[in-house]
């Protein structure tokens, strides 16, 4: 007899396609993050608190996710921008700017790494302009923000340009013709259409920014409680053999990512229950 | 308010949207600008609204050359045929929106604002969608809000784009009459643009046949449909029959068949187009008529209030397709059945020069409405 309660679907499949992709994220993602909870769990409470709270460590976590927030903002602000740019005007390059964005994705992060490095160095084209102004690049925190901006550039183009592309002109001619200047156009109409993809692109910047580990230790220089990242701290454990304590900094990691990306998502949620596109 | 348009030229890379168009829209009359796709109709709705620029020609609101105002600065209510609503708001925000945007010193408190907003949601009876989001609305719901809107900053003239053309056949037809209701009401000076010639000859107080990039003919609903000014006019408002013949004395010459128009005063041998309307021609079956068109019945269609008796041209106008419109009854007392020759004598004929809507029209005359 079937039952009552199971609603008829018009979509087949439903059980064997969520049994799939539970079985696959399983065996991808929470199989080995669990691994990573596990091993961390072998230390006991006080060695494992002691790990991950090393003035050294909490530095790092605060270079870590601190420059990856400002470097996820940044790239919200200029990857509109050039999204903007990209959707709304012809010009001459066009494609080649739009083949360009990409380039961060596709470059090995060493190789971006020390092409920054050397750019940005005291002898570098950038940093012998930038060192006599008392601007210092390579090798400070500084630095690490410059190479996680560059690798974060394609998230929030690619995200909002989809977004951009079909918003129809009719809707600033609507709101010009009802009296809105050109800002309060884009502010109470573009923009807002925009956010959610926005959201997107800064949340997988900042995830990009925090996992980053190539592009950024040749240009931070790697000074002690300057210009360490968390990924750096873990890979030095590791060098030395400590594998559960460099476990134990992986999960605090792994907490204050999930819980971000948690945050954005819910903000992400919030915004479109408000604006009546999930009901 | 006035609108007046002064030799508006306007020009898309090598395509000519706009030759040359001079119009006078009295105050506070309903305006259709009617004609087929491409003929520049919206071109020119989108000129008057400043949503686009002409390349030379003036546009005057109230007298005044508003060429070089901005879009913000004319006043004018712009309604788009997707509605062009804002999805992120609900229906309130959607109408109160131009209220809000105003700079601080002339914007109204929030509670006039909300006031205003039931005020014009009653208006187009709607007043219990307040708090829902465009996306659910129906179309024909969606078009009244964005009237409701564009009508919220006190528009000096309501311009709209193909307001139904979006809508299905019948929500079109409703909305239409609201249209013409609502504009009893306000008597607010409005242009519309449109393809549907239905459309345009049911609501608008005046009509303005266009068709590429010019001005065919200006006049009542009554006017156009009874005088077309051009062939263009004839054959785009309404179904015709169209011969092709030649003057020869008083009569329209077919091939060697004869039509007899009232009077002709063409030159003797011209070429001209001769039109019908399906209404107006007789079918006639015995050989007593010597004059009428020879055509053989192709199809009688006998379902509705008259029937329609579609035929095949014979001698001189084979290849063309006639329609006649007669009574049920006629077809029965003449007994008319598929694949007979008849003649067909037109009772009421428009003859026009050939060569005359080349010729005239480029005079480009400032039409006054």
């Amino acid at each position: 007899m079937a039952s009552s309660s199971t609603s008829f679907r018009v979509l087949p499949g439903f059980g064997l396609s969520l049994g799939y992709t539970l079985g696959y994220l399983s065996l991808i993602v929470l199989i080995p993050l669990a691994a990573v909870f596990f091993k961390a769990g072998s230390l006991g409470f006080e060695h494992f608190w002691d790990a991950a709270t090393s003035p050294r460590v909490l530095a790092s976590y605060r270079l870590s996710f601190g420059a990856s927030l400002i470097a996820a903002a940044i790239n919200a602000v200029f990857g509109l921008m050039l999204a903007w740019v990209l959707v709304r005007y012809s010009f001459p390059g066009k494609r080649l700017v739009d083949a360009l964005v990409d380039l961060p994705f596709a470059l090995p992060t060493a190789v971006a790494g020390i092409a920054l490095t050397a750019l940005y160095a005291k002898n570098g084209w950038v940093g012998s302009v930038l060192e006599p102004l008392g601007i210092k690049v390579a090798f400070t925190p500084l630095g690490v923000l410059v190479a996680l901006v560059f690798i974060g550039l394609p998230f929030v183009v690619r995200t909002v340009q989809p977004i951009l592309e079909d918003l129809d002109t009719e809707y600033e001619e609507a709101a010009v013709s009802l009296g809105a200047s050109r800002w309060q156009a884009f502010r109470y109409v573009v923009f807002p259409t925009l956010f959610p993809a926005l959201l997107t692109g800064f949340a997988l910047a900042f995830a990009r920014a925090v996992g980053e580990y190539g592009s950024v230790i040749f240009i931070a220089g790697n000074i002690p409680m300057v210009s360490e990242i968390t990924p750096l701290m873990i890979i030095t454990k590791l060098e030395q053999y400590d594998y559960a304590g460099a476990t134990a900094v992986a999960v605090v990691m792994l907490i204050f990512s999930f819980i971000l990306l948690l945050i954005i998502n819910g903000l992400q949620a919030w915004t479109a229950k408000r604006t009546g596109r999930a009901r | 308010m006035s609108i007046q348009v002064n030799n508006i030229r306007k020009q898309f890379g090598s395509f000519t949207a706009l030759q040359d168009v001079s119009l006078d829209f009295p105050t506070g009359e309903l305006v259709a600008l009617l004609g087929p796709s491409g003929c520049g109709k919206t071109t020119l709705l989108r000129i008057i609204a400043g949503l686009e620029s002409a390349d030379s020609g003036q546009v005057l609101l109230e007298g005044q050359d508003a060429s070089d105002t901005h879009v913000r600065e004319r006043q004018v209510g712009f309604v788009f045929q997707h509605y062009a609503l804002f999805r992120h708001m609900t229906v309130f925000d959607n109408v109160a929106f131009g209220m809000r945007m105003k700079p601080r010193a002339t914007r109204p408190s929030e509670k006039a604002i909300k006031a205003k907003v039931l005020e014009l949601l009653k208006l187009v009876q709607l007043d219990w969608v307040a708090d829902r989001f465009p996306s659910q609305l129906s179309g024909g719901q969606r078009q009244r809000i964005a009237l409701a809107r564009a009508l919220a900053v006190e528009p000096r003239v309501l311009l709209l784009d193909e307001p139904f053309g979006a809508l299905d056949a019948k929500v079109r037809k409703e909305l239409r009459r609201w249209l013409r209701r609502l504009h009893d009401e306000l008597h607010i000076t409005s242009i519309f643009v449109t393809h549907d010639q239905e459309e345009a000859l049911e609501v608008a107080d005046r009509v303005v046949l266009m068709d590429h990039g010019k001005v065919e003919q200006v006049g009542t609903p009554e006017e156009v449909y009874r005088h077309p000014a051009s062939p263009f006019v004839y054959s785009f408002l309404g179904s015709v029959n169209l011969f092709h013949g030649r003057v020869e004395g008083e009569a329209v010459h077919v091939g060697e068949d004869r039509l007899a128009p009232g009077k002709v005063d063409l030159a003797h041998g011209s070429e001209v187009f001769a039109f019908a309307r399906p209404h107006e021609i007789d079918i006639v079956v015995d050989g007593s008529e010597a004059g009428g068109v020879a055509a053989k019945i192709s199809r009688i269609l006998a379902f509705g209030v008259t029937a329609r008796v579609e035929l095949d041209g014979l001698n001189g106008s084979t290849g063309e397709v006639f329609e006649v419109e007669i009574t049920r009854a006629e077809v029965a007392r003449l007994g008319l059945e598929e694949g007979q020759a008849v003649r067909l004598v037109p009772s009421r004929l428009r003859v026009f020069e050939r060569n005359a809507a080349a010729s005239g029209a480029s005079q480009a005359p400032n039409w006054v409405i």
